[in-house]
């Protein structure tokens, strides 16, 4: 039978009633209730099924297909669709996928992040298909004389049995959208899919091979002008004075002149970046000649008093962030983590009594990880385009965050958020880092200024200096055991620059009955933000390759010590707000055992790691061998339960990219700091994993499932780290703690 | 400011700009040919390779100066309609995610096969090395270019 729930987190937005058949019908007042009012109860718009809504149906039968949500490469514009093409029950030869733009009237959550497209995106995205399904059977019904609940589908197929009567969705489809919008819909039950759980390919992917229009650097405009931006060279710096009396001289150049990205007074939210809101502008006829102007800037720079950034939070509410002056650097940062980590720090849960179990423990493991700052490195750097007049603006370009990037666009440029016009181009990657949309709100300052379209683009020395980062982070653990060898006392206290790491309610929170967590952080005036799997990416890792010492001191198998613990937490779980399903994270942990063979020989080389985050649950196994002091990974296995799987290829792709980018950042990936001044700019200096560093195979096995899907594009990323260390470990017999594990010796590949 | 005659996917095309121009920016400003990337501007990612001649090149270190009447082929040109054996390859494996290096990577392994068309596991390494993909697809890129191999050896 098909379960469906009513309520996600907070959201209530279903009207269920259970039919005869087995299947339920589906009030609409999830549409309004997925909206800001709550309260309000709107009509569906018609304009659903035509232009701007999630599909239109042409004559011949095509059917077109709005993807609401930005693309990163996460296949979202191929999924997404893929959930309406289901409930439609069209056939996806017949279906053409379209980018929707920001349109909040329509579409909810338009935004990539969190991995939450599909899992927030389902329902809405299944009601939009079965709905439109529905008015097509009205429609028949209507022109057949017949009763509607007489009429199936099949494939794009309006079938009447009793009278053989048949038609195609095109035939119906002018019918179909002026009948009024179903209060109620079915869904399918689940094993009739016939679409989701099958592999299709990426809508997008032959203009991907063929290097048609799709990025927005790609993106034109007539008269369209370029622009660059100089911003201070370290963090801790402001404007003072420029001189462009040589740019401004230099062939192809327009202009120079300077912006304030963010007014005092512009109302900020959570993805808006101030550290460097004064600008020196460059504009010209080309990107290379705006390039070359821009070196020719000479430039003063002044130190940054003391401030308070006050934005509005993710969900309301305000949030104050203190920011201090001085230049800061990797050394000094290290120095005070160390610190902070031998400190009595913010107890965020406490369960039992450590102090008293810790005396009585047989045996005592106290470990330190670190990891340092993380630039995203889209491999598309930031740019956007934006063409600002007196009454509207319309900004294109990469932007994972369309609705918020809107509401700052209209602060700033006093325009009202229905004269803001928001393309999404497909995204040169995401990681996070185009959440932060200054670089939108730049391009629209720029073009209101100059009162032309402008298109803003970052070099790659702008795009790594001008970060987002991953912050820094520090985490201390202590484990005691009794003679036994169980887990009877758990401390970990963990801090960041300038953000705690802390997931204090996951496990083994609930599997340990005395168990303290603490939490600190330090101010920074670096710019900080979501970097894939935030604080998971190094939370994971680290309690994973703590795990795997604990188990080893306690003379345990680690994947056995990991399921004992799992087990306690299943059947006698330590506190109330666990915020893991431990019979789900077994689960992975089971399959990788069995898929890797992992009970079968030695265990040189191989390493295994576990981890909770965005909803789904996922489980490494990976095998090295170290070559001239390097690891060569020969194997990973992978299992994951992210619930009912809509793409496998796609989901197998994301999961061998996480596992590949989770191996690089953890060996290679370093930003430092001197003097405020990232240290590297470009790939010649910032290490990415290559080619020749990649495994040389991935087996991903996802958990059968039919729960509905969770989020995948982070998930397998942080536990790769910890596999990857305490596989290391095996082959090296040396335990690594810090990030980048390879150290700083190794510069390029 | 100068003249330059090039032959870009068997078209000729003429621009008027700076020598020092990087075909990269020729490309993309002045042809309006954006298929070929901007990753890194220093020849250190990949993503704005072409062919000169049948060379894989970084476009962004490469002046337009340099070219002469050597023939350039960007990704664009690669085949009449992406049925390049690479390019069938790309997607039958469902390659790309974010998909914006995959060009680059494409120009770079059809290169490799032109002058190797049997690589090994270590060659394909070592010649795609210079090609970052943020995303992590270098497993599946390795596949395509092996099945794209085995393609053209039948039909060689």
């Amino acid at each position: 039978m098909t379960i469906i729930k009513t309520s996600y987190g907070r959201r209530s937005f279903l009207k269920t009633t259970a039919l005869t058949s087995g299947g339920l019908m589906l009030g609409f007042s999830w549409l309004t209730s997925c909206q800001s009012k709550p309260e309000a109860v709107l009509e569906l718009p018609k304009e659903w099924f035509d232009i701007t809504g999630f599909l239109k149906i042409g004559e011949n039968g095509l059917v077109t297909i709005m993807s609401p949500n930005p693309e990163i490469g996460q296949n979202v514009k191929t999924s997404m669709p893929m959930i309406i093409a289901e409930e439609l029950d069209v056939d996806w030869n017949n279906v053409l996928v379209e980018q929707a733009p920001l349109n909040t009237a329509i579409f909810t959550r338009q935004l990539a992040g969190g991995s939450q497209s599909i899992r927030q995106g389902w329902e809405g995205l299944r009601m939009a298909g079965a709905a439109a399904r529905q008015m097509l059977i009205q429609a028949a019904a209507n022109a057949w004389s017949v009763p509607a609940d007489e009429i199936t589908t099949e494939a794009g197929n309006l079938i009447h049995a009793g009278s053989g009567k048949k038609a195609g969705f095109g035939e119906m489809a002018s019918a179909a959208a002026q009948i009024s919008i179903p209060k109620e819909v079915k869904l399918k039950e689940k094993n009739d899919f016939k679409i989701i759980g099958t592999s299709r390919k990426n809508v997008d992917g032959l203009k991907i091979v063929t290097g048609k229009t799709l990025y927005g650097l790609d993106y034109k405009r007539e008269g369209m002008v370029y622009a660059m931006v100089a911003h201070p060279p370290a963090f801790g710096l402001k404007l003072k004075s420029y001189d462009a009396s040589n740019a401004k001289s230099m062939p192809g150049i327009q202009d120079v002149f300077t912006i304030n990205s963010y007014e005092e007074d512009t109302a900020k939210n959570v993805f808006d970046t101030t550290a460097f809101s004064e600008l020196v502008v460059v504009t010209g006829n080309s990107t290379w000649e705006v390039m070359n102007a821009k070196k020719a800037l000479n430039i003063e720079w002044e130190p940054i008093s003391d401030y308070i950034d006050s934005f509005e939070n993710f969900g309301g509410g305000k949030l104050d962030k203190n920011i201090p002056s001085g230049f800061e650097s990797t050394a000094v940062h290290k120095a005070k983590m160390n610190e902070m980590g031998t400190k009595k720090a913010n107890v965020v849960r406490k369960d039992g009594n450590p102090e008293a179990a810790f005396k009585k423990a047989d045996k005592i493991i106290e470990r330190t990880y670190t990891a340092p700052f993380l630039a995203h490195n889209t491999m598309e750097p930031m740019n956007f385009f934006a063409h600002v007049t007196a009454d509207k603006a319309e900004l294109v370009g990469p932007i994972q965050t369309p609705e918020f990037l809107e509401k700052t666009a209209s602060a700033r440029l006093g325009l009202p958020l229905e004269k803001i016009d928001i393309q999404m181009t497909r995204m040169g990657g995401g990681f996070g880092r185009r959440l932060y949309g200054h670089f939108g709100i730049e391009a629209a300052v720029i073009s209101q200024k100059i009162n032309a379209p402008v298109k803003l683009v970052y070099s790659r020395e702008d795009d790594m200096t001008n970060g987002v980062y991953r912050p820094s982070y520090h985490a201390y653990y202590k484990a005691g055991l009794d003679k036994a060898g169980n887990l009877i006392a758990f401390h970990v206290r963990a801090g960041g620059i300038p953000e705690s790491p802390i997931a204090e309610n996951r496990f083994p929170a609930g599997a340990v009955d005395n168990y303290l967590a603490e939490s600190w952080a330090i101010d920074s005036n670096i710019s900080v933000g979501a970097f894939r799997a935030p604080r998971s990416n190094f939370i994971a890792g680290a309690e994973q390759s703590f795990l795997d010492e604990v188990a080893e001191a306690a003379g345990k198998d680690p994947i056995q010590f990991r399921l004992d613990l799992m087990n306690r937490a299943i059947k006698n779980p330590v506190g109330e707000n666990n915020d893991y399903d431990a019979a789900r994270y077994a689960g992975v942990l089971e399959l990788v055992r069995e898929k890797s063979d992992w009970n079968k020989g030695d265990k040189k080389g191989r390493g295994v790691a576990a981890y909770f985050c965005h909803n789904s649950y996922v489980a490494h196994v990976l095998d090295l061998e170290m070559e001239n002091g390097k690891p060569v990974v020969k194997n990973v296995t992978c299992a994951v339960d992210c619930g009912i799987v809509v793409n496998p290829i796609a989901a197998t792709n994301l999961t061998e990219g996480g596992i590949v980018d989770g191996i690089g950042c953890a060996l290679y990936g370093n930003l430092t700091f001197s003097e405020g001044k990232p240290e590297q700019n470009n790939f010649d200096s910032y290490r990415l994993i290559r080619h020749s560093e990649a495994p040389k195979n991935i087996d991903v096995h996802f958990v059968k499932s039919d729960v509905d899907p969770t989020g995948l594009g982070e998930p397998p990323f942080p536990p790769i780290m910890g596999a990857l260390a305490n596989a290391m470990y095996n082959a090296t017999g040396k335990r690594y703690y810090d990030q980048p594990l390879l150290g700083n010796q190794q510069i390029l590949g | 400011m100068a003249t330059f005659n090039l032959t870009i996917n068997g078209k000729k095309q003429q621009v008027d700009v700076d020598p020092a121009t990087p075909m990269l920016w020729v490309l993309r400003d002045h042809l309006n040919m954006v298929g070929t990337k901007f990753g890194c501007g220093i020849a250190a990612c990949g993503a704005c390779t072409i062919h000169l001649g049948d060379m894989a090149m970084r476009s962004c270190q490469l002046p337009v100066s340099q070219v002469g009447n050597m023939p350039i082929t960007t990704i664009e040109g690669l085949s009449e309609n992406g049925d390049h054996p690479v390019q069938k390859a790309w997607l039958e494996l469902d390659v790309p995610q974010c998909g914006y290096c995959q060009a680059g990577q494409i120009m770079n392994a059809s290169a490799l096969l032109k002058a190797n068309p049997d690589p090994s596991d270590e060659q394909i390494e070592a010649a795609m090395n210079g090609n970052i993909c943020r995303c992590g697809t270098y497993t599946r890129i390795k596949k395509a270019i092996k099945k794209a191999s085995a393609e053209l050896s039948k039909s060689a």
